[in-house]
């Protein structure tokens, strides 16, 4: 997979290409027995900015956070702070800091002794610490809580103690267990919003770690897509949503369309790809190495997608579909259609586009900008079996 | 609260109660009246050879008086004696307890087992064991003494060391089972969090799971203390005349003196003293506080 990334995005995740690195992950691998939870890991994390690890569960985002933090041990690989090898460093000699995903405040303790644990541990001037805490509690609106313990406190001011608790040691980075994860949807969206005004305010790096895909969006800098132990892609929000580097990434981030097509032939920088039901189309390769006849796949997002009732004229890529499923979203209306090969779509009708009353089972030309669509390696594994019924049964 | 939802009902008002009242017969039966009749015994006039079973009560504070003078020296004796069982309890209970909860793994359930087997034999039987074991020809003695460690006459049974092991012996599991629920209960996350603040694995111990293990702490050492205290089997297979405690003497005078006022007086006294002891205890650890 890697090797068919385009250069620009393994570039910006080679930790030597980067100035201010903070952490860099040097082809780390980490094995448990025979589970490989992380693989060839390979990038560097910069000073002051918001990184996201995005994944499914089990895609090793969280085993590479706890290598960051000193809880786990790469098998093979080196992981750098500030320039120096810590891959064999205990936790509490690394200058990170870890908000846990159940908070993990200390419940014998009262707030202000809670925050104030870190800069105790390193013998910090009593004064000292009294200023520290009581500037971090005030950052994380607190200040009225310091006698409380943490059971007397909301899910959201407990969130709010255990940022203040890592971020009073000023840590060269913060390190984040999806730390939003117990928390219902509202106070999730306030917090968001929150974290990434802290995270303004104090300037330390923060390494986030989120299986949900709108958080990373909302608050990073920069995210590394992860699937089963690899970093897929590494780039910024944007990057990320419009030029995925996977299939895997382009379906993972937002809603894609995923169109399985073969390339029919090359011709310079393009790939010439029939499309089902619809006209010839040439596409650039990019970095990839296409071989003509081997699959591939079409990406492109519905709201990027216009309608029409008739072909449509000129070069633009354009296929025909049938309705399966109108559902009204308000703004928009989304129209889930079937393409000639049964692979189902997405597109947004809005009240722009001039269409008659549609029905299921109405006939419909797709059509979207060249640069709207983007030529990925491969097909979407998940999809391949409801794709051959499909085709199945269309030759029936 | 459910109960609260349901005040109209006939039945609900009363449920509480009708649950409530297997308790509260058997403990007015079989403590408080026992309790009374022991208390109004501890303030009758001692029997004589006259009189060698008439308990007249008559306000008789002296069978106090006498019972703390005359036996002062075995109610210190219990205290030491029972304070060095559960310190030791202690000392042993907490590290086989914490190696269970944190590092025990899948054979947690089979080490807490190997703590629990010994005592399904009776608790007579294993103090009789341990007389064996520490007899002047047994082996535990004659390995000591070949090592120097005892004098060529020196002796383990009916020395106060042997009574503190039997203590200590017998109300081990009160210590560890308790400690044990307490550290088995502690998320390890905040282990992981203490480390992550710089606490070194000491301090992380000392300032997170200690405090946090101390309801533990607290149980295992009031039921192993309590007990020890007014024990009466341990001095007696395994001491000698200079180590009996205050169990023998009220065991003494209850069943072989039959001086039943003297006895319930010194009874009366232990429940006191334990009582007010545990109480300033729980003052001091503070165990409210401890969620």
């Amino acid at each position: 997979m890697a090797s068919a990334m385009s250069p620009k995005t393994s570039g910006s995740g080679d930790a030597a290409a980067l100035g201010d690195v903070v952490i860099g992950i040097n082809q780390v691998t980490k094995r448990f027995d025979d589970f490989v939870a992380v693989e060839h890991a390979n990038f560097g994390i910069r000073r002051g900015e918001f990184f996201s690890m995005l994944g499914p569960s089990g895609c090793g985002k969280t085993t590479t956070l706890r290598m960051i933090a000193g809880f786990e041990q790469p098998t093979t690989g080196q992981i750098t702070l500030e320039g120096k090898d810590v891959s064999k460093t205990p936790p509490y000699k690394r200058n990170v800091n870890t908000v846990f995903q159940h908070y993990a405040l200390f419940p014998h303790m009262s707030v202000f002794d809670n925050v104030a644990f870190g800069p105790r541990s390193k013998r910090t001037p009593k004064k000292e610490i009294t200023r520290r805490v009581n500037e971090l509690l005030e950052i994380v609106r607190l200040g009225d809580y310091a006698d409380r313990k943490p059971g007397q406190l909301s899910g959201g001011q407990q969130q709010r103690v255990a940022l203040a608790r890592a971020l009073v040691n000023y840590p060269s980075a913060l390190l984040l267990d999806e730390p939003l994860g117990a928390l219902d949807l509202k106070l999730r969206q306030a917090m968001q919003i929150e974290l990434k005004r802290i995270q303004r305010e104090v300037g330390i790096t923060f390494v986030y770690v989120t299986h949900d895909q709108e958080e990373a969006l909302t608050m990073s800098d920069r995210i590394a897509v992860m699937y089963e132990g690899h970093v897929e892609q590494i780039g910024s929000p944007q990057e990320i949503y419009h030029s995925p580097a996977s299939v895997f990434v382009a379906g993972f981030i937002g809603v894609a369309n995923l169109l399985p097509v073969n390339i029919d032939s090359i011709s310079g920088a393009n790939a010439l790809i029939q499309l089902p039901g619809g006209n010839k189309v040439s596409l650039p390769i990019g970095s990839l190495a296409p071989v003509v006849g081997g699959a591939a796949t079409i990406m492109v997002r519905p709201e990027r997608i216009f309608v029409a009732t008739a072909e449509p004229e000129g070069d633009l890529p354009h296929l025909k579909v049938s309705v399966t499923d109108l559902t009204f979203q308000g703004p928009i209306v989304r129209a889930a259609v079937r393409c000639a090969d049964g692979t189902e779509l997405v597109t947004h009708i809005g009240d722009g586009d001039d269409l008659p009353m549609l029905r299921p089972n109405d006939h419909l030309w797709l059509t979207w900008e060249i640069e709207a669509a983007k030529l990925l390696p491969g097909v979407d594994e998940r999809h391949t079996e409801s794709t051959e019924s499909n085709t199945a049964l269309i030759e029936v | 609260m459910a109960g609260t939802a349901r005040q109209g009902t006939k039945r609900g008002r009363f449920a509480p109660y009708g649950l409530l009242s297997p308790g509260v017969i058997w403990l007015i039966l079989f403590f408080m009246v026992p309790v009374m009749v022991l208390f109004r015994t501890s303030l009758s006039d001692r029997p004589n050879r006259f009189v060698p079973n008439a308990l007249n009560f008559s306000w008789n504070f002296s069978n106090y008086t006498d019972a703390l003078s005359q036996y002062g020296e075995q109610f210190q004796r219990s205290f030491v004696y029972a304070a060095a069982a559960t310190i030791a309890c202690f000392a042993i209970g907490y590290p086989l307890a914490y190696v269970i909860a944190f590092r025990g793994g899948r054979y947690r359930n089979l080490l807490l087992g190997l703590v629990v087997i010994p005592f399904f034999t009776t608790f007579l039987i294993r103090t009789l064991a341990w007389k064996t074991i520490l007899a002047d020809e047994g082996f535990v003695v004659q390995t000591l003494r070949d090592l120097g460690i005892l004098a060529a006459n020196g002796r383990l049974l009916a020395t106060p060391l042997a009574v503190i092991g039997g203590l200590t012996y017998n109300f081990l599991p009160f210590m560890i089972l308790p400690i044990y629920v307490s550290l088995e209960k502690i998320d390890r996350n905040l282990v992981d969090a203490a480390k992550d603040l710089y606490a070194t694995p000491a301090r992380a111990f000392w300032r997170v799971v200690f405090p946090l293990s101390l309801p533990g702490v607290f149980a295992g050492t009031l039921l192993t203390f309590i007990p020890a205290c007014g024990d009466f089997i341990n001095a007696a297979f395994l001491g000698s005349p200079q180590t009996t405690m205050i169990g023998n003497v009220v065991q003494n005078q209850f069943l072989v003196q039959l001086d039943y006022p003297t006895a319930a007086a010194l009874s009366f006294t232990l429940m006191i003293i334990i009582t007010v002891a545990v109480l300033i205890y729980a003052k001091v650890l503070g165990t409210e506080d401890i969620a």
